[in-house]
């Protein structure tokens, strides 16, 4: 590893900075006014080749890594968090297909990778959240078929979604670890079906639906791996996941950062730009200085899964510190830009409340400490 | 607090009973539509709220601004949005006309703004001037029995929906020749300009107030011509140490529904209260809240105590308040929604939209920024605060 991009990392971070740009910008602010999400902006990014990165061309992908994912999903960020949590979730589908899937499941990949279709994945329960073990959702067999019951919370677009990757408890109640299966699940089979939308404080754009099953009949050809491995196959996905959404914490915090510079060079107060006063260029110089060492964190993670080396306290580090880094650097943007950065004229609000979901999601930043620190004490 | 009479708590107890009976059951929407609670200050005005720190002789409950604090506190557990608000009628407006204006002013404007007819707010912020607030531009041109206004001010509180504001402009050459006028709605060459679009503390308005040729009677000038810079910079003190009280009021909902939430919920087998990380959040917040409140009401007192502390001092103490307290509040919001998860982003508990409001405080009366400086002037003297 060094510090250069590599030139597919330059021309896959232009191509993203230009599409968000180009493509969402003029649209985010009146899109997360009205809670709009464009399934064909994820079409168009699609055929620039940037939904698939990380799954293998024979399934369709780009057959690249998470080094490059995550500088694709930076630049997204910086614009719209809600679209780059978008393209991570429809990837983590792909990614669980290609690793846990059969050959007739690895057929899905494709459409997913094109961006002509989105993937969803559903873990979440009302009474069940950090403790993922103690989901209720059950599978029950029935010949060849599985009958699924229950009801999933905080699934990220389950409603434009063609498939949903779903965990459903197919072993006893108390059995948290092998006790879960994963299930391809198909948007529009009977008794699925789509329970409310989340009112949130931000990402708006970013549906959060909660799902409801009830008597979902389905062949027990949607079992990805084998009954039992599904509290594995979520591990595995949230593991590559925190990568992607420590990288998005970058994006936000980049751009915050260069409309708080901006704003510190031409605001000028007491007759100087508010630059020149310690008090703001010494916050600036903070919130660059984590940005730049949140960023290695995650280039480091991103780097260990692309050499199938162990990344999961790494990646879990990299999520901790870049979310918490997004939500303290979004924070300072909006006090540098004071009474404008509380109003919607400049976009330093948003990404505020967008940062806040990035310390929840993909286990929360308390999950994330738990597995750092068991680690520690696991190999000390 | 100790020095609380029972005066106070009578107070504190029916304004605890208002915000529960008339802004709790509306807040959730106003914050969603961005509107206002307009009938709301009849209603305070019923209860003696809106001259809270006005004589009883003009009308006022004649009461101090560690009542004001009390009050601003327990509604602003509830709506810090209406709370704001209140708090630019209250303070910004209605106390500043019954400190400096004169009989006849006062019986013009008094009665519909305490009775709650009338809402009011205050013009000082321009564009261009906000922390540097003696850099204003708008200029008062006398002509005859008038002055002409020319200019904008910003981001005022109850901008969009006021009836009577307490304005600050440029009378003359030098930095500190700035004079008072009441501008009235209606007033030729006055209109309020754009409505801002907010993070948060939504249902309270905020917008611009435009003066083109703007006509103002001479007898709305409130104070002499050229004297309104002290009065201006005193009400900076109290209008701290009450907005302080909004950080306190904000974060002390925020504890209560998170720790109510970490006894409830369970995962892994037991309550989410059981996890240190869980104890080290809650227990910070409540250390830090309490700090604050000792170090608000201690303010409030010292502002009420006239004599002991210089006018600096005093001025150095509201600063200290408003620093701590508002940096507290969005501390203890965001800590609160991350202890909530997934509910906690989510608009079915209070706690994302009070750290919206919280995060306001910290950039409204003063950017923590101002305060910091103000403090080490005081401390430091202007000599070498300002080499």
């Amino acid at each position: 590893m060094d510090f250069q991009p590599t030139e597919m990392q330059t021309e896959l971070s232009g191509l993203a900075r230009r599409f968000a740009r180009e493509k969402i910008q003029p649209v985010v602010e009146q899109d997360e006014h009205d809670e709009r999400f464009r399934p064909e902006l994820i079409a168009e990014l699609g055929q620039l080749g940037l939904t698939g990165i990380p799954v293998a061309e024979a399934h369709g992908g780009a057959g690249l890594g998470y080094q490059d994912y995550i500088t694709v999903l930076e630049e997204l960020a910086s614009v719209s968090v809600s679209y780059a949590i978008s393209v991570a979730v429809t990837g983590l589908a792909q990614v669980i297909l290609e690793k846990f899937g059969n050959e007739a499941q690895k057929q899905r990949i494709a459409r997913l990778a094109a961006g002509q279709a989105i993937g969803a994945f559903s873990l979440s329960e009302a009474g069940s959240g950090s403790d993922a073990g103690s989901l209720r959702t059950t599978a029950r067999r029935d010949g060849d078929h599985y009958v699924i019951n229950g009801t999933k919370l905080w699934t990220t677009q389950a409603d434009s979604a063609e498939v949903i990757m779903l965990m459903a408890r197919t072993g006893a109640a108390d059995d948290r670890t092998r006790g879960v299966s994963t299930f391809l699940l198909e948007q529009g089979t009977p008794g699925l079906r789509l329970g409310k939308r989340e009112k949130k404080m931000g990402c708006h754009i970013s549906h959060t639906m909660e799902l409801v099953l009830e008597n979902v009949r389905v062949p027990a050809s949607c079992l990805v791996g084998r009954e039992g491995d599904g509290f594995k196959i979520a591990m595995t996905a949230l593991d590559s996941g925190r990568i992607t959404i420590a990288a998005s914490a970058l994006g936000i915090a980049r751009s915050s950062i260069e409309v708080a510079t901006g704003h510190a060079r031409q605001r000028e107060q007491f007759g100087k730009p508010i630059g020149e006063y310690q008090g703001v260029s010494f916050l600036l110089a903070d919130m660059a200085t984590r940005y730049d060492a949140a960023k290695l964190l995650v280039q480091r993670a991103a780097f260990l899964k692309d050499q199938g080396l162990p990344f999961s306290t790494e990646a879990a580090m990299a999520k901790l510190f870049a979310t918490d880094m997004a939500m303290q650097v979004t924070t300072d943007a909006v006090q540098i830009l004071g009474g404008s950065g509380y109003t919607q004229d400049f976009p330093v609000e948003r990404f505020m409340r967008e940062a806040k979901v990035l310390q929840i999601v993909e286990g929360t930043n308390q999950i994330q400490r738990m597995v750092i620190g068991r680690s520690l004490l696991k190999t000390h | 607090m100790w020095f609380f009479s029972d005066e106070h708590r009578m107070l504190q107890e029916t304004v605890r009973q208002f915000a529960q009976s008339v802004l709790a059951p509306r807040i959730e929407q106003l914050d969603d539509e961005e509107s206002f609670h307009r009938e709301a200050f009849p209603k305070m005005g019923a209860l003696g709220l809106l001259g809270i720190t006005v004589a009883e002789e003009d009308g006022g409950a004649g009461l101090d601004a560690v009542s004001a604090t009390l009050a601003m506190e327990e509604m602003a557990a509830v709506d810090a949005s209406t709370t704001l608000s209140y708090l630019a009628h209250s303070i910004l407006c209605v106390n500043q006309i019954a400190r400096n204006g004169i009989a006849e002013q006062k019986a013009r404007w008094l009665p519909k703004l305490i009775s709650g007819e009338h809402v009011g707010g205050m013009g000082m912020s321009e564009p261009e001037a906000g922390s540097d607030a003696l850099g204003m531009k708008t200029r008062a041109t006398r002509q005859g029995e008038s002055y002409e206004l020319n200019g904008t001010k910003t981001w005022i509180t109850n901008g969009p929906v006021g009836e009577v504001f307490y304005c600050y402009a440029r009378t003359g050459s030098a930095k500190r020749e700035i004079s008072t006028f009441v501008v009235e709605k209606g007033m030729p060459g006055f209109s309020t300009g754009k409505k801002f679009k907010k993070m948060g503390m939504r249902a309270s308005p905020t917008g611009e107030l435009v003066f083109d040729h703007c006509q103002v009677p001479v007898a709305n000038r409130v104070g002499d011509e050229n004297s309104s810079v002290q009065a201006m910079m005193r009400n900076l003190d109290i209008e701290r140490i009450t907005i302080a009280g909004i950080s306190l009021g904000i974060a002390r909902n925020c504890i209560e529904v998170s720790t109510r939430y970490a006894q409830e919920r369970k995962q892994f087998g037991k309550p989410i209260g059981a996890f240190q990380q869980i104890q080290e959040r809650l227990s910070e917040a409540s250390a830090w809240y309490e700090a604050c409140r000792a170090l608000t009401y201690n303010s409030a007192k010292a502002f009420d105590l006239t004599g002991g502390l210089s006018s600096r001092e005093v001025s150095a103490w509201a600063a200290r308040a408003k620093l701590q307290s508002a940096q507290m509040a969005t501390q203890v919001g965001l800590d609160a929604i991350q202890i909530l998860g997934g509910y906690g982003y989510t608009r079915e508990f209070p706690v994302e939209r009070q750290m919206r409001d919280a995060k306001l405080i910290e950039i409204g009366a003063g950017t923590n920024e101002i305060l910091r400086t103000i403090i080490a002037r005081q401390m430091l003297g202007n000599d070498v605060a300002q080499a």
